[in-house]
């Protein structure tokens, strides 16, 4: 097995020149994401984040399971991997052992992930096998128009939750947290230059890195919930439902009410599953 | 002295692995199931040992989603399980069908539905092997009846799942599974390997799900340059996502067929005295096993009775079963389902003759002396086995 790309900490740079055309295949636009939907400001800030680690397209793995987030591969050019719905991580868990070298990018939404994905996500994260997992929260299920995820608020309206949703619902940051993630940060579509740089240290970690980004469906979600489509009402309540973790140490218990905060919440250093793994085959083997 | 290094008392599940190793399989991700575990175990002690990777996946859904990822990784791969994990397996089975990426899937039958029993016998999940996932899909299904088979239909399995490009199931039981008998293994280079092919054009020309001559093209590894898209939606050669259906008609169509218009290639069968058999036995895997020994005593009394046993399962041996059909006059298909390959041999048999089933689910496997009493034309009897055994086995149940 070969040896792991060096992902140690460095710090964030922008890269000149960035060219979209190097990363985008050809003919495979337009995408299929929604006018207003927050899927490609995030896509643009992925690339950028890409393009600044200096990772060769060659040694990135895209996987990522069913959904409007899960388009995404199909769009860029790199190994991609377009699975199961809810299975992108077990796939990309094989692609990583079989191909130690490659840096594996999964591209999730809330219900993927967190819903019918909910166990591999949960042991990916116990095992920090080196994995970036982007979780895009738009609270509800895009493509199959409109049904409450574990992310839809409490009292919030979806096609299966007409008088609004009383399940409780999952932090995606938390459940990462304390399943083990070595990285663990959230970012919005709104904020996109801060998410580049998010994005950017999510890659260089070494191990399981989630990132939970709150994104938005005005289709949907916003149309359900009176914001009637609004991409612009959306992206606001993006902007005024979270604070940057700076403003958040400022701010009394009382005013973090209600909001979510912004940046790396959770960094933390643990063995990697696939160095791991090239111990035991070196103790197996008498070494 | 070297041959006798050769020889080897293993169970069933130990040659699986063997086969598996020999054959080149150099990753396996699976979960803890009766009656296949064994299997996991040895390959979680050996493939390190030779630089290969396991891993222990959180369950059996996520177990056959990982081969496919290694397989992309550009490694050979396996999983095996036993029913309940066999059913959760089957979505993943039909994404490694559409996107024709080689895998091996073993399943150690056990009996159902559901949680059955775990630790007996059973030949129960030969249809859902066939039909287990959804929409139209090839398949192919190897059933050995001893552990020497159990090796060298490993070894085929994987070779049959890189020439076709797809996975590939071989079904045995718990008796298979877990009988030890005296096997040889074969030297390096004695049996065939067939090597995963790989692109020789340039990246990029090259197109994953590409037609040429009848085949499809070889599977690039994931990191070598190749920078190809996979989807379980239905893709144009150039492995992106279609919605033309011309094209959807065409590739279901290709994806069947590839197995299909090679079932002779893929059909192994074992013939024992059907030249002149006025009586014939289809059976495959355990009750194989009975079969034959029923079959050879018989014959020994002067009773022209043959077997067809079937090594592939799937395609259907519909050719051999036809033949054999218009020789006989009654085909008898012992199985321990109720009833599923009987079906398949009275269609194939196309009312040429009788079929006649003995079919048990007790969890015991089908005793050559009900097979005996079939061909004789006499009852055949529920259960042949002495009343103690049966009681002790109820106290280990209690």
């Amino acid at each position: 097995m070969a040896t792991q790309v060096a992902t140690k900490s460095v710090p964030y740079k922008e890269k000149a020149p960035f060219d979209y055309t190097s990363y985008i295949r050809k003919g495979k636009l337009p995408h299929i994401w929604c006018p207003g939907c927050g899927h490609g400001i995030v896509m643009k800030s992925l690339l950028r984040a890409i393009h600044a680690t200096g990772l060769p397209q060659d040694d990135i793995a895209m996987v990522s399971g069913i959904g409007c987030s899960s388009r995404t591969p199909g769009y860029l050019d790199f190994n991609t991997l377009h699975t199961l719905h809810g299975r992108a991580i077990a796939y990309a868990t094989g692609v990583k052992l079989a191909k130690p070298k490659l840096k594996v990018i999964i591209t999730t939404g809330d219900g993927d992930a967190l819903a019918i994905g909910g166990n591999h996500f949960i042991h990916a994260c116990r095992r920090n096998m080196d994995m970036v997992i982007l979780v895009y929260n738009n609270y509800i299920y895009g493509m199959t128009s409109g049904q409450s995820s574990p992310t839809t608020p409490q009292g919030m309206i979806a096609t299966t939750a007409k008088y609004g949703s009383i399940e409780p619902t999952f932090d995606t940051c938390n459940l990462a947290k304390a399943a083990g993630a070595t990285f663990v940060a959230r970012g919005t579509a709104y904020h996109c230059q801060e998410l580049e740089k998010t994005l950017y240290e999510a890659i260089m970690h070494k191990g399981t890195a989630v990132v939970d980004i709150l994104d938005s469906c005005p289709t949907y979600y916003g149309r359900f919930n009176k914001v009637k489509g609004n991409s612009e009402l959306m992206v606001i309540a993006e902007k005024e439902g979270t604070v940057s973790q700076v403003q958040a140490e400022k701010m009394t218990p009382e005013q973090l009410q209600g909001k979510l905060v912004r940046g790396v919440l959770h960094k933390t250093e643990r063995p990697e599953y696939c160095e791991e793994y090239e111990k035991l085959m070196a103790k197996a083997q008498g070494k | 002295m070297k041959k006798d290094k050769q020889k080897k008392f293993m169970q069933g599940n130990e040659a699986c692995a063997e086969g598996a190793l020999y054959a080149g399989c150099r990753f396996y991700a699976g979960y803890p199931i009766t009656p296949s575990t064994e299997i996991m175990e040895i390959m979680a002690a050996r493939l390190p040992k030779i630089g290969g990777a396991f891993i222990q996946m959180e369950d059996e859904i996520a177990s056959v989603s990982a081969i496919v990822g290694a397989a992309l990784g550009g490694m050979k791969s396996m999983t095996a399980t036993s029913g309940p994990g066999f059913s959760l397996m089957q979505e993943g089975l039909g994404y490694a069908c559409m996107t024709e990426i080689p895998c091996v899937v073993v399943d150690v039958m056990r009996s159902g539905p559901s949680t059955g029993y775990p630790t007996g016998p059973s030949q129960s999940d030969v249809m859902q092997a066939k039909w287990g996932t959804h929409g139209d899909r090839p398949a192919i299904v190897l059933t050995p009846s001893s552990v020497q088979e159990v090796l060298y239909e490993t070894i085929r399995a994987f070779n049959l799942s890189e020439i076709y490009r797809t996975p590939v199931t071989i079904l045995y039981d718990e008796v298979i599974g877990h009988m030890r008998e005296a096997i040889v293994i074969p030297e390096l280079g004695e049996v065939e390997v067939v090597e995963r092919q790989k692109p020789s054009c340039p990246p990029s020309e090259y197109k994953p799900y590409e037609v040429k001559n009848g085949k499809v093209a070889p599977l690039a590894a994931y990191g070598e340059g190749y920078r190809f898209h996979v989807t379980g939606l239905y893709h144009a050669p150039d492995g992106f996502p279609s919605g033309n259906t011309k094209l959807i008609q065409e590739s279901n169509e290709r994806l069947v067929q590839k197995v299909e218009k090679n079932k002779e290639k893929i059909w192994k069968n074992e013939e024992l005295y059907l030249d002149d058999a006025e009586i014939g036995v289809f059976a495959y895997g355990v009750s194989a096993k009975s079969a034959k020994f029923a079959v050879k005593e018989l014959r020994s009394k002067g009773i022209k009775v043959g077997l067809l046993r079937p090594l592939t399962i799937w395609p259907f041996p519909d050719d051999a079963v036809e033949e054999m059909a218009k020789k006989v006059k009654t085909i008898i298909v012992p199985e321990m389902n109720l009833g599923q390959i009987a079906n398949e041999v009275q269609r194939a048999s196309k009312g040429q003759c009788e079929v006649k089933g003995i079919f048990r689910v007790d969890t015991d496997p089908i005793h050559p002396k009900q097979i005996m009493n079939a061909i004789l034309g006499k009852p055949v009897e529920a259960t042949i086995i002495p009343t103690e055994i049966m009681i002790e086995r109820d106290m280990q149940d209690g």
